[in-house]
């Protein structure tokens, strides 16, 4: 592969997809774009459209209304054999009746590539993603990681300036979809080119991307750096959906949350009805009457505890109601154990205010900046 | 108040934790269609084998006498070609039917999949005596190829009759192994080639057709089998100048009473039928699995 490739900037505005009999939208006017060999995931609980995103940007899924931009020219009419980009399927989608070999050469025997460029370039496909060796097998002779990768040496090994996975990982076991997110990530260092990466696992969507579209209903919620999702979410369904967290809803006056059973400092953020969130980790357990930290302290009563190597997640019920978690280092601190009255404090500046509304605040342009 | 993931899954149960039973007790099982077979098929095939070459004089001259007689030559080329003929109709015929099959909702296929079997449950003579009736010199097709300036022709007695006749009675045969072997084609396939830069075209002559041809070639045996030896049809619909092997065999056996010589006519058709079959399993094995007549033909 050459180094010089690289990648394609995607845009997509106001894209929506309604499909004949539905009710509302599978994908709803978005606005997003992706930076030339920017690393995209699009994140979201399924049915929130990031599949049918996905797909219209491939081209197997026809467009609404919208615009769908490759490096500044329209492709939203063009057909998907004509607009060379690699796509990377859930289920693999390899030619059963292929040797991996023969999967890999279809791209480019359809590009009508010279037969000896050809060998060469399946080659140096199938070393790429550590297959070298194995390029005589069916698919049916290669294991579930070994298909997989075959599948991204097939979408790469045309030199696309963009690769679209969908789910890539989602039949895979745990062990294995942590090798392969290694190789996906070394993948789109070597070769420089856009990927945009659909998921609706949270932990893969933080482990690899640049940059991360959350999706819901059809919209996208937030968008931005996995540390700026995680850290500063805008919204109650985005800081819920990435990672545990703790969601005290109420009030806010004078800089002062008032749940209805207790009252926390806050810190700034929106007025009227919100949501204070704060992750397990910025949560700290003392015991009662012990000296007093700086910030917010709850009394609580400990209703388990769970062991999970390199922490423990203790789970705690806020003696005025509403429940909590904790995560503490194993091994750091004494281990509290189920009944045991404790406090739960935290400095006012580890949470974050969002707005607290069961809809979905109105769609804001989400460009890059 | 707090999203806590689930517990990780538990470890699946080893799936060998079943005891299979080996060698004689499985064999058990094919005792009574072995037994059928053996009785019903087996002994008066081997009887006939050897009528052939013991009837009238002990030797192979019912065979030379076969091979030098030029009508004999004529009926089984005659049969070969119309067992080709009738194979070709089918596919052409059954191959989009049964692709509509796999594109309609569950509603519209148990529609489709009911007008397929509709001639299983009808009666063969039924069925044929309906041909004789469209196709007389009279009949409905007559009267559809005038009114479009084709006709009348001579349709009843000829090939071309009961060439469109046996396709008809030979259709389900072709439809059912070709629409399984179809549903089982991932449709993501034909996406993930036109991603990779395949026409519709190219994606479907690389990557849909081959995968289908399985199924193509189960029932294009089958068809191709039950053909060659087909009697009710072609000595109902056909003529006696235009018999095929079966009718021969008829003639030798109800009428001439030479049980050597259509012996040795059976025996060729077994021959060529198993030629057939050997050939077609040779052609379509593909990565080590090969096709079964029964593979396609399930469902």
């Amino acid at each position: 592969m050459p180094d010089t490739a690289t990648g394609a900037r995607i845009e997509v505005e106001g894209l929506t997809k309604l499909f004949p009999g539905a009710a509302a939208p599978a994908v709803d006017g978005i606005d997003l774009e992706i930076r030339p060999g920017e690393f995209m995931t699009l994140l979201g609980p399924s049915g929130s459209g990031k599949t049918t995103t996905l797909n219209m940007i491939a081209g197997f899924e026809s467009i609404s209304a919208g615009r769908i931009a490759l490096d500044g020219g329209d492709i939203a009419q063009l057909p998907a054999y004509k607009r060379n980009l690699g796509m990377v399927f859930q289920n693999y989608a390899l030619f059963p009746h292929m040797t991996a070999a023969e999967n890999v050469a279809f791209p480019l025997k359809q590009r009508k590539v010279a037969k000896t460029e050809i060998a060469r370039r399946v080659s140096e496909a199938l070393e790429l993603v550590h297959l070298g060796g194995h390029g005589e097998r069916l698919p049916s002779q290669l294991s579930g990681g070994q298909q997989q990768r075959v599948a991204l040496a097939r979408a790469v090994v045309f030199e696309p300036r963009a690769l679209l996975l969908d789910e890539p990982l989602g039949a895979l076991d745990k062990k294995l979809r942590e090798s392969l997110q290694l190789e996906i990530s070394r993948l789109h260092r070597e070769l420089g080119i856009t990927f945009v990466f659909v998921t609706h696992d949270q932990d893969e969507a933080l482990a690899l991307s640049d940059r991360i579209a959350v999706f819901r209903d059809g919209r996208i919620e937030q968008a931005g750096t996995p540390a700026d999702l995680y850290e500063t979410p805008s919204s109650r369904f985005v800081a819920t959906f990435l990672g545990d967290s703790n969601v005290f809803t109420g009030r806010v006056r004078d800089g002062l949350l008032d749940t209805g059973w207790c009252s926390l400092r806050a810190p700034g953020g929106p007025e009227g009805a919100v949501a204070l969130v704060v992750r397990p980790e910025h949560l700290r357990l003392a015991v009662p009457g012990g000296p007093r930290a700086e910030g917010n302290v709850l009394s609580a009563t400990v209703t388990d505890v769970v062991y999970q190597g390199a922490f423990r997640r203790v789970l705690v019920r806020f003696d005025g109601g509403g429940s909590g978690q904790v995560r503490e280092a194993a091994g750091v601190s004494r281990s509290v154990s189920v009944g045991e009255r404790v406090e739960v404090c935290w400095s006012e500046d580890a949470g974050v205010l969002v707005p607290d509304g069961a809809e979905p605040p109105a769609n804001q342009p989400v460009g890059a900046r | 108040m707090v999203s806590v993931s689930p517990v990780d899954a538990a470890p699946a149960v080893p799936a060998a934790a079943r005891r299979r039973p080996r060698g004689r007790p499985l064999l058990l099982l094919a005792l009574p269609a072995v037994v059928v077979l053996a009785v019903f098929f087996v002994v008066p095939a081997a009887r006939l084998a050897w009528l052939s070459v013991s009837e009238p004089a002990l030797g192979f001259g019912n065979y030379t006498a076969m091979a030098s007689d030029g009508v004999v030559v004529t009926v089984v080329l005659r049969t070969l070609g119309m067992a080709a003929v009738v194979t070709v109709l089918c596919v052409l015929c059954a191959y989009p039917y049964a692709y509509l099959m796999t594109m309609v909702g569950p509603r519209w296929r148990a529609v489709l999949t009911a007008l397929v079997l509709l001639p299983f449950w009808t009666s063969l003579m039924a069925r044929t005596f309906a041909w004789v009736v469209l196709l007389q010199d009279t009949g409905l097709v007559n009267g559809l190829l005038a009114a479009v300036g084709l006709g009348p022709t001579r349709l009843l007695g000829t090939t071309a009759g009961v060439s469109v006749a046996m396709a008809q009675v030979m259709l389900p045969f072709m439809v059912l192994p070709v629409y399984t072997a179809m549903r089982g084609i991932d449709r993501h396939l034909v996406d993930a080639a036109m991603g990779l830069g395949a026409t519709p075209l190219a994606a479907f002559l690389r990557v849909y057709l081959p995968l289908s041809l399985r199924g193509v070639a189960a029932g294009a045996t089958l068809v191709m089998v039950l053909s060659l030896g087909f009697y009710v049809t072609p000595s109902l619909v056909g003529s006696p100048q235009q018999s095929m092997l079966a009718q021969l065999i008829s003639v030798q056996v109800n009428q001439l009473v030479n049980f050597g010589a259509a012996g040795a006519l059976a025996v060729t058709l077994l021959v060529v039928t198993l030629v057939l079959v050997a050939g077609v399993q040779r052609l379509t094995r593909t990565g080590g699995a090969p096709v079964g007549l029964v593979g396609g033909a399930g469902s």
